[in-house]
């Protein structure tokens, strides 16, 4: 099994900077310096390494997407991860933060810029603390700061924390956040390999994608394309939560069943359950079922079952769950996480909430599951980023593949309301001409 | 309306019965010269103005020291902020509004955010939820939230307290915790989540002695 991130993580010190330098760090960096940069960008391209962060945009290919030029460009390193169920970047960060900063100053390297950022959630106390520390080793060792190792490279890093909303980890609300407003995302085009932080051309990529690279430029961007399957090359980290016997974060090669590493890594559901459905890819990502075990874990296979690899967070279910519950937890915080800006999210997951709360205390008819369905389809696309799709994705798919689990909780809801049975209050007259 | 706003020392929130004055200027910058910042949060606040090619972007640590300081996002805290980063308590406030951590009324000293969200629930976090409520039962000094993901489901049910994950949590646990916070121990050092190794059987191909 290949360890890439994850080799010897526990090792004890392994976040200071002579730990390490002894097993081997920055000499990706070192190589890198040794070659131009475009043939460090050739590397990453190379390698098809695609986004960790959700969207799975290949790396390669978006830092190629900066212009070339003199101009002032920035790094954004999104470690913002309030997807519900990812907690991989904040493994990596508290135990290997030097991987993450090396990865950094090469990609730096490759698209030619001179100023980097670091932007954490707030919540993430102890891994703040511990990246600080890190790049105030790494600035005083040389590898940060101005004609780093004795090559033309300048490079400064700041660690920025956020504050507590989950919109930041949208690349243009991220860059909003970081330039002191409020975390709204930007309408995109440009996007932000045009126009992005303080209007420069930026590069946002999330933790894992850039602890990635010193590994790349290691082993070579083809032989790193050799891991993994086709269009999903390489290993990921996998965090699996839920009903699980262990949960946790996993190194695995894309493309293994899905069965393996619920059933396998992570131990299956408690004693004498099943699985009733899992999220592949994080809370945004909608939901399949015990029949889709077998499907391997890529990117494309995802896409194509109707759902998608996401963050790679898997989150199980179990048989035990109703799953009202399990969409009403699910709604309640895309409802609290929109921003407000957009009319179909701010009002399309409150709606969302209400009917579930309404389906939840037995005042729903069967007919509000086909409200809730338009409600989602007219989110979807129709918003400046995906937190709307984000909440209608997962319940659409809930509604679509459980409603008969669905309408019998309205039942039972309504059979246990103290008012059922009771006439119905009729509707007040329609005033003529009040249109 | 449901009674006078007061702030949680008692006092009323100023203007609380007055209309608003249409004919006024908004509330400028405020003056440096007469609004006196604590030196510690001033080298702070220029500390990380210093860092960003635009002194705004330090908008949210600022925001976040002055709360540090003074308990919450007091209309002092961000005069004191709009003094030193020259910018309109309107702009600052609404930034302090967005965001989760950062609390634009009185709370409590000591912050136990627990998870809510979809994989703590599914571990129990509804029932720690009213537990830790019930074990702090109105205390003043603790602000007691249930929070959205805090981004450590592998110790579900969790919760932060002040900026410190343990877990797993059981409803046993809470008195515990309680007391830690009240006697201003370390909380639950054996549930800390710095203490976990890695979940992955193949990570470490050495055998280390985690602590």
């Amino acid at each position: 099994v290949t360890k890439l991130l994850f080799k010897d993580i526990d090792e004890p010190g392994l976040h200071r900077i002579d730990v390490y330098e002894r097993r081997g760090g920055y000499s990706a960096l070192r190589k890198a310096l040794t070659m131009e940069p475009e043939q460090v960008l050739a590397q990453l391209e190379a390698s098809h390494i695609r986004g960790r962060g959700g969207a799975g945009f290949e790396m390669g290919k978006k830092a190629s997407f900066l212009p070339k030029g003199s101009m002032d460009k920035y790094l954004c390193c999104n470690a913002d991860e309030s997807e519900p169920g990812t907690f991989k970047d904040r493994e990596l960060m508290q135990k290997s933060p030097h991987m993450l900063i090396e990865g950094m100053i090469i990609a730096a390297y490759a698209a030619g810029i001179a100023r980097s950022f670091i932007f954490i959630r707030g919540e993430y106390e102890l891994q703040a603390d511990i990246l600080d520390a890190a790049v105030a080793e790494a600035y005083a060792a040389g590898y940060l700061g101005e004609r780093i190792l004795g090559s033309s490279l300048t490079l400064s890093m700041v660690v920025h924390r956020g504050a507590g909303a989950y919109i930041c980890g949208e690349e243009t609300a991220l860059l909003d956040a970081l330039e002191g407003k409020r975390g709204n995302p930007r309408l995109k085009p440009p996007f932000p390999a045009n126009q992005g932080l303080y209007q420069g051309p930026t590069l946002i990529n999330n933790v894992e994608t850039l602890a990635t690279v010193p590994h790349i430029i290691s082993m070579g961007g083809a032989e790193y394309a050799k891991l993994g399957v086709a269009n999903s090359t390489g290993t990921k980290l996998v965090s699996v939560s839920g009903n699980v016997q262990r949960p946790g974060n996993f190194e695995i090669e894309l493309g293994i069943p899905s069965r393996e590493i619920i059933y396998g890594l992570a131990g299956g559901p408690p004693e004498g359950r099943s699985v009733k459905c899992w999220f592949p890819g994080g809370s945004s990502a909608p939901v399949l079922t015990a029949d889709d075990l077998d499907l391997p874990y890529d990117f494309d296979t995802l896409a194509k079952a109707g759902s998608m690899l996401g963050s790679g967070s898997i989150i199980v279910v179990d048989d035990s769950v109703p799953i009202v519950d399990v969409a009403l937890w699910t709604a309640r915080f895309y409802r609290h996480e929109s921003c407000g800006k957009c009319t179909p999210c701010r009002e399309g997951t409150n709606w969302t909430v209400k009917m579930l709360e309404r389906i939840d205390s037995g005042e729903a008819t069967p007919m509000d599951l086909d409200i809730m369905a338009s409600v989602c389809e007219r989110i979807i696309g129709n918003c400046l980023c995906v937190l709307g799709d984000a909440m209608a994705m997962p319940i659409g798919s809930m509604v679509a593949k459980f409603r008969p689990e669905f309408e019998a909780h309205i039942e039972a809801a309504r059979a246990a309301n103290p008012f059922a049975g009771e006439p119905p209050v009729p509707a007040p007259p329609v005033l003529q001409g009040a249109r | 309306m449901t009674g006078v706003p007061r702030f949680g020392h008692g006092s009323r929130v100023p203007g609380w019965d007055t209309a608003a004055d249409l004919d006024k200027d908004p509330m400028g910058v405020p003056d440096p010269a007469t609004t006196p910042v604590p030196d510690d949060l001033r080298a702070e606040i220029e500390g990380h103005m210093a860092k960003y090619p635009d002194h705004r972007s330090a908008a949210l640590p600022a925001l976040a020291a002055a709360q540090r300081l003074h308990g919450w996002c007091s209309p002092d805290a961000i005069a004191q902020v709009g003094a030193v980063m020259q910018l309109t308590p309107a702009y600052l406030t609404a930034v302090a509004s967005f965001y989760d951590m950062l609390e634009t009324h009185p709370v409590g000293r000591h912050s136990v955010y627990v998870c809510t969200n979809i994989s703590c629930s599914l571990c129990g976090a509804r029932e720690l939820y009213d537990a830790v409520v019930e074990a702090t039962d109105g205390d003043p000094a603790f602000n007691v939230r249930s929070f959205e993901c805090l981004g450590a489901c592998d110790i579900a049910p969790m919760a932060s307290v002040d900026g410190v994950y343990v877990g797993p949590l059981t409803p046993d646990d809470v008195t515990a915790l309680v007391e830690d916070v009240r006697a201003g121990r370390p909380v639950l050092p054996e549930k800390q989540l710095a203490r976990l190794p890695v979940a992955d059987p193949d990570a470490n191909t050495r055998d280390f002695q985690t602590s």
